[in-house]
């Protein structure tokens, strides 16, 4: 790292998160313009957008190599009233809280009590979510049975494609014109919808062009008052570099970074979308510039690795808009899940691993910062030295990057329809989530709390947390006779719950497409020029909605627990387990270290309680997937937490698994904390027998200590621990190399470990920024020790 | 057949070349004082006791049909271990595992299912199965069918052994394993009877007749101080291993004394002592050594 990297690196630690009034200032004096009722309404939003890319401040750090901020500082971060209102409680909490604050100093307040608040109350997108959901619905929602994610941030869970890197957005200006002039009023009843959301489109890439010019002017001023030579060149190169994109198609490895800066600042400024946007398959996208930068001589392998660098502290700078709510507590972190991929294969099949990919990997190690996250993709045909490469920086305990099987991705991808071209160019994004890049809007709706579901229908549909009848009546569980009785009983919940989700979803979704076009976005999403519709109205060419169950680990050993032990052993009855339960287990200690230390448990390679998870897999599966969406699409499946199996937990009462009231759930398809005891060839076993290729997406969490990686035959074994899980067509898995004794000590003395990165469940984190629960349930978590 | 198994360990990857299952088989012709594993080295069952898990429940008093389990009088359970006939019912008892005993007996099948479930990790990496122990050669019938079934089903095994052998044993084990990982103690006769109770001689015979057989051998020594990680033990031992020529990997296994914890679960702390690992230093310069004269040297196996 040279000496400008260390002191951006520095920058960009050392930045506070603020609150920044500035986006929602300006989005709400343009609304309060009479002459915006004259406009269809998704030219409305294209000109709020370009008002405030007209307006908003332009940000040059000293020193820096790429431009552009998102807020007025680095780390301002903005709201976006349009689809949530910070309240100026939400504002204060922000400021308070211990972990992740957002400052706000008393004129930010002020702007919010006086201008936005009072204009955004009852219009802004989560007013009408709230408003429009079913009472059954929002109780489900209340018990913790499932979470929205689109009620506070915008959809946007998408990646960019090559598309920039080859065309400038002056060109797609034109692909906009030609299907303008194309429209055939005639016979399309859709034409003036058409119109407009291209007209809107058009409006939103002047306004990213006119955003990139004025950091060219602001270059130019600054470079005219420098007295540095070389700082001075610098600068007149970022004007030359800001005239040129993304506007027209960048024309070397500077150019094509900054294009998709300014693109990503156009995308997080437009909505708060979830998540972050990402440029996706970096290495495959830049290789062209490096290679003939290197042949002409005007780039080495040094300024592409510090081009990369100062690129990475960019991504930094921007933190996760801050929630509010449950969502607030369900995902505390300052990470916006931009995933860089790296490696994997090209488009005709063959691998794509390359020299940039290590150079980016180099960059990874290097940088350790929290944003943006990266992964690998490995695939079968991908070098074991690649593999290692990546590991060697899990090993520093960094947590990223996070390894991921490139052939199970594709065969997911292309049994929901996609090409195979179209797989083979996409990835993962946000923690896991699989996506046809450039082509795909697949939105996250919400995470499934599996255990919660299985206690209502133990209860008969009763949550017994509230006493609220929220579920069906599948009858008393102490009359079912087998064990297949109760599973019938929980498929029923399960199914019900899930129509209650889809039927939210599919009424969001409109709220979306209907009041909150992303003509921005849209731009960037293949087909929805030539389908003239926007990204949130089914524009793009594959469409995917996902449920994200969550608890995979213990619904497992609860179901193991009451067929082992009241089916098929008769150690207890159903009205033995429903008392222990109702107690949370309060004199009935030796029930619970039965069901603990007696039962088998999924993790442990073990039949028994494996084919149970199968069978969960399979009824929720059958439960989602396949059901359309509104945009054209599906719904589908995925296996992941963030860090909703904390939520899920304080939410669900003592499970038959031993589980005690108000603890998290496992996360993601790992085994139940601390229930895997045969080390990590069993986890991977039993994990294999999980048909990860009909999800898009499942999390598996391993935690080693540094002492089983110290040496080249720990490394090796891991490798080839990766190697034996994808072949078993694993999706992905992710290591924590940290000892239990070092976070404790972290814990205790949080002021010594501010750059200690963990792993949480998806993505990194600093571990010192996690709740006290979360930093437990990490101590916790099975450690693979040798002796 | 069967034979009498203390553990059985997957994700192995300091027991030969890559990810492997170790079967430990029960029962060792050494009685060496730091043994890491003191429940190895009795052949039978043995009642092992976790204190520290006690929740003071006395489940297994009340199963203990003998009775060989009673209260003290600050109310922790004391083992006669002379009357205990090992029936296991207070380890059935037990729901905390604070009772267990150790050394089940297992068939050749029961044994190969556990060995199958890892197979896609032996073919991956280049692993496969060890036998290790106490010392296979003691259940020398039952090492022999698991190396035969093991072979016969393409997996790759290796036998983890002390050496001391006796009626072309280990000769017969060792034809049926792809690999000999071989202990070696120390080379001083008097010091070797003291600290493992019996002679080297034999052993170290063993070791020159393996290699001259042509088998693969990898050589482990552990590490305890004053024991054998003085300058003329390790100048010796490098001296015949290069004599051998054909040996070229050594592994240290430097001593930690996680062996007494065991010793007193089982009951036997009175037979074994504590040591203490040379210093980092000292390991450092022993792996140097062995390194510079032409070895291939990994710490841990």
């Amino acid at each position: 790292m040279n000496e400008r990297i260390t002191k951006l690196r520095e920058q960009t630690l050392a930045a506070k998160p603020t609150i920044s009034a500035e986006r929602a200032r300006l989005i709400t004096e343009f609304y309060k313009r009479p002459e915006t009722r004259d406009l269809s309404l998704p030219m409305q939003h294209a000109q709020a957008f370009k008002h405030i890319m007209e307006s908003k401040t332009i940000v040059f750090n000293d020193g820096e190599l790429i431009v552009g901020e998102r807020g007025p500082a680095p780390k301002a971060t903005p709201t976006y009233p349009e689809v949530c209102i910070h309240s100026l409680q939400d504002l204060r909490y922000l400021n308070d809280r211990k972990k992740t604050a957002f400052a706000s100093d008393d004129e930010t307040r002020r702007v919010y009590a006086e201008e936005i608040i009072p204009f955004w109350k009852g219009r802004s997108q989560r007013d009408r979510i709230f408003s429009e959901m079913t009472k059954e619905w929002i109780d489900a929602y209340e018990a913790g049975v499932f979470t929205e994610f689109m009620e506070q941030r915008a959809p946007g869970h998408t990646v960019l494609d090559g598309k920039i890197y080859k065309k400038g957005l002056l060109d797609f200006k034109k692909d906009i014109e030609a299907a303008l002039a194309g429209l055939d009023f005639k016979n399309d009843p859709a034409a003036y919808d058409k119109q407009e959301e291209l007209k809107a489109m058009a409006v939103s890439v002047d306004a990213v062009v006119a955003f990139a010019h004025r950091h060219a002017e602001k270059a130019r001023e600054l470079a005219k008052g420098e007295k540095d030579l070389a700082r001075k060149k610098e600068l007149e190169r970022i004007a030359e570099v800001c005239d040129r994109v993304p506007a027209h198609a960048p024309r070397d490895f500077w150019e094509a970074l900054q294009a998709y800066w300014f693109v990503h600042l156009g995308v997080i400024t437009e909505y708060n979308t979830w998540d972050s946007y990402n440029p996706g398959r970096l290495d495959q996208h830049l290789w062209p510039f490096y290679e003939k930068g290197l042949a002409d001589g005007t780039l080495t392998k040094e300024s592409a690795r510090e081009l990369l660098e100062a690129f990475w502290v960019k991504f930094n700078n921007q933190p996760a808009p801050p929630k509010v709510g449950v969502t607030a507590e369900e995902s505390g972190t300052y990470t916006d899940f931009a995933l860089i991929n790296v490696g994997g294969l090209k488009e005709d099949g063959t691998d794509g691993v390359n020299e940039l990919s290590y150079l980016i990997l180099d960059v990874i190690e290097e940088m350790r910062i929290l944003q943006p996250s990266s992964m690998v993709q490995i695939s079968a045909k991908g070098p074991d030295a690649f593999l290692l490469r990546a590991l060697k920086i899990v090993k520093t305990g960094f947590g990223q990057p996070s390894i991921f099987n490139t052939d199970a991705i594709v065969q997911e991808l292309v049994r929901q329809g996609k090409s195979v071209a179209d797989a083979r160019n996409g990835g993962c994004s946000g923690c896991v989530e699989a996506g046809a890049f450039g082509k795909e809007a697949y939105i996250l709706t919400g995470y499934f709390n599996l255990p919660k579901v299985f206690e209502i229908a133990l209860n008969n549909g009763i949550d017994p947390r509230t006493g609220k009848t929220i579920g069906l009546e599948t009858g008393d569980p102490a009359a079912f006779k087998t064990f297949d009785q109760l599973f019938e009983a929980f498929r029923k919940q399960i199914r019900h719950f899930v129509d209650i989700k889809v039927r939210g979803s599919n009424v969001i979704e409109r709220l979306y497409a209907t009041y909150l076009p992303a003509p921005f976005l849209s731009v960037l999403v293949d087909d929805c020029v030539k389908n003239g519709k926007d990204y949130h109205g089914g524009g793009a060419r594959y469409n995917s909605n996902y449920i994200q169950g969550v608890g995979v680990g213990t619904i497992t050993d609860i179901l193991s627990a009451i067929r082992y032990n009241v089916y098929d052993n008769a150690h207890f009855t159903m009205t033995e387990l429903l008392a222990a339960l109702k107690s949370n287990f309060s004199g009935y200690e030796t029930l619970r270290q039965r069901v603990l230390n007696r039962t088998p448990k999924f993790g442990n390679d073990d039949d028994y309680a494996d084919s149970l998870m199968t069978r969960v897999f399979e009824a929720y599966f059958e439960a989602v997937d396949g059901r359309p969406t509104p945009r054209g699409g599906s719904y589908r499946i995925n296996l992941l937490p963030t860090t909703a199996h904390i939520y899920f937990g304080k939410m669900t009462g003592a499970t038959a698994d031993g589980r005690l009231a108000g603890d998290a759930v496992s996360e993601g398809v790992s085994p139940v904390q601390g229930a895997d005891r045969k080390g990590p060839t069993a986890v991977i076993k039993s994990l294999g027998k999980m048909d990860h290729i009909r999800t898009g997406g499942t999390l598996l969490n391993q935690k080693f200590t540094p002492q089983l990686l110290a040496d080249d035959t720990g490394m090796k074994g891991l490798k080839d621990l990766v190697r034996s899980y994808f072949r078993l067509m694993g999706h992905h898995i992710q290591f924590n190399v940290v000892t239990a004794d070092l976070l404790r000590t972290a814990q205790a003395h949080p002021e010594k470990y501010r750059d200690l990165i963990v792993r949480v469940a998806g993505y990194s984190d600093y571990f010192v920024d996690c709740s006290t629960e979360l930093q437990n349930e990490i101590i916790h978590r099975t450690e693979h020790q040798e002796l | 057949m069967t034979g009498r198994i203390f553990d059985i360990k997957r994700y192995s990857i300091h027991d030969g070349p890559g990810i492997r299952t170790t079967i430990f088989l029960k029962g060792c012709g050494l009685h060496c004082l730091w043994c890491h594993n003191p429940e190895s080295i009795d052949p039978g069952p043995e009642l092992m006791h976790w204190p520290a898990r006690c929740t003071r429940c006395y489940a297994c008093v009340k199963a203990c049909p003998v009775p060989a389990l009673s209260k003290d009088q600050s109310g922790a359970v004391v083992i006669d271990r002379a009357r205990c006939d090992l029936c296991g019912k207070c380890a059935d008892a037990c729901l905390y595992d604070a009772m267990q005993i150790v050394g089940r007996e297992m068939t050749v099948e029961d044994v190969l299912a556990e060995v199958e479930k890892d197979r896609i990790f032996y073919e991956q990496s280049g692993g496969g199965v060890t036998l290790s122990g106490g010392d296979p050669l003691v259940q020398a019938d039952f090492a022999a069918a698991l190396l035969d079934a093991c072979r016969s089903r393409g997996i790759r095994t290796a036998l983890d052994t002390a050496g001391r052998s006796s009626n072309g044993v280990l000769d017969r084990l060792a034809a049926k394993a792809d690999l000999v990982l071989y202990d070696i103690k120390c080379l001083d006769e008097a010091r070797h009877r003291e600290f493992t109770g019996v002679s080297n001689a034999p052993i170290l015979e063993n070791l020159k007749a393996l290699v001259a057989a042509g088998r693969e051998v990898w050589v482990r020594i552990p590490l305890v101080h004053g024991v054998n990680d003085d300058e003329d033990n390790i100048r010796q031992t490098m001296a015949l291993l290069l004599s051998l020529e054909t040996v070229r990997q050594v592994g240290l296994l430097p001593y930690h004394s996680g062996g007494l914890d065991k010793a007193r679960r089982i009951g036997q702390e009175s037979q074994f002592r504590k040591f203490e690992s040379p210093s980092e230093e000292r390991i450092a310069a022993i792996e140097a050594a062995f390194r510079e004269a032409g070895f291939d040297v990994r710490r841990g196996g």
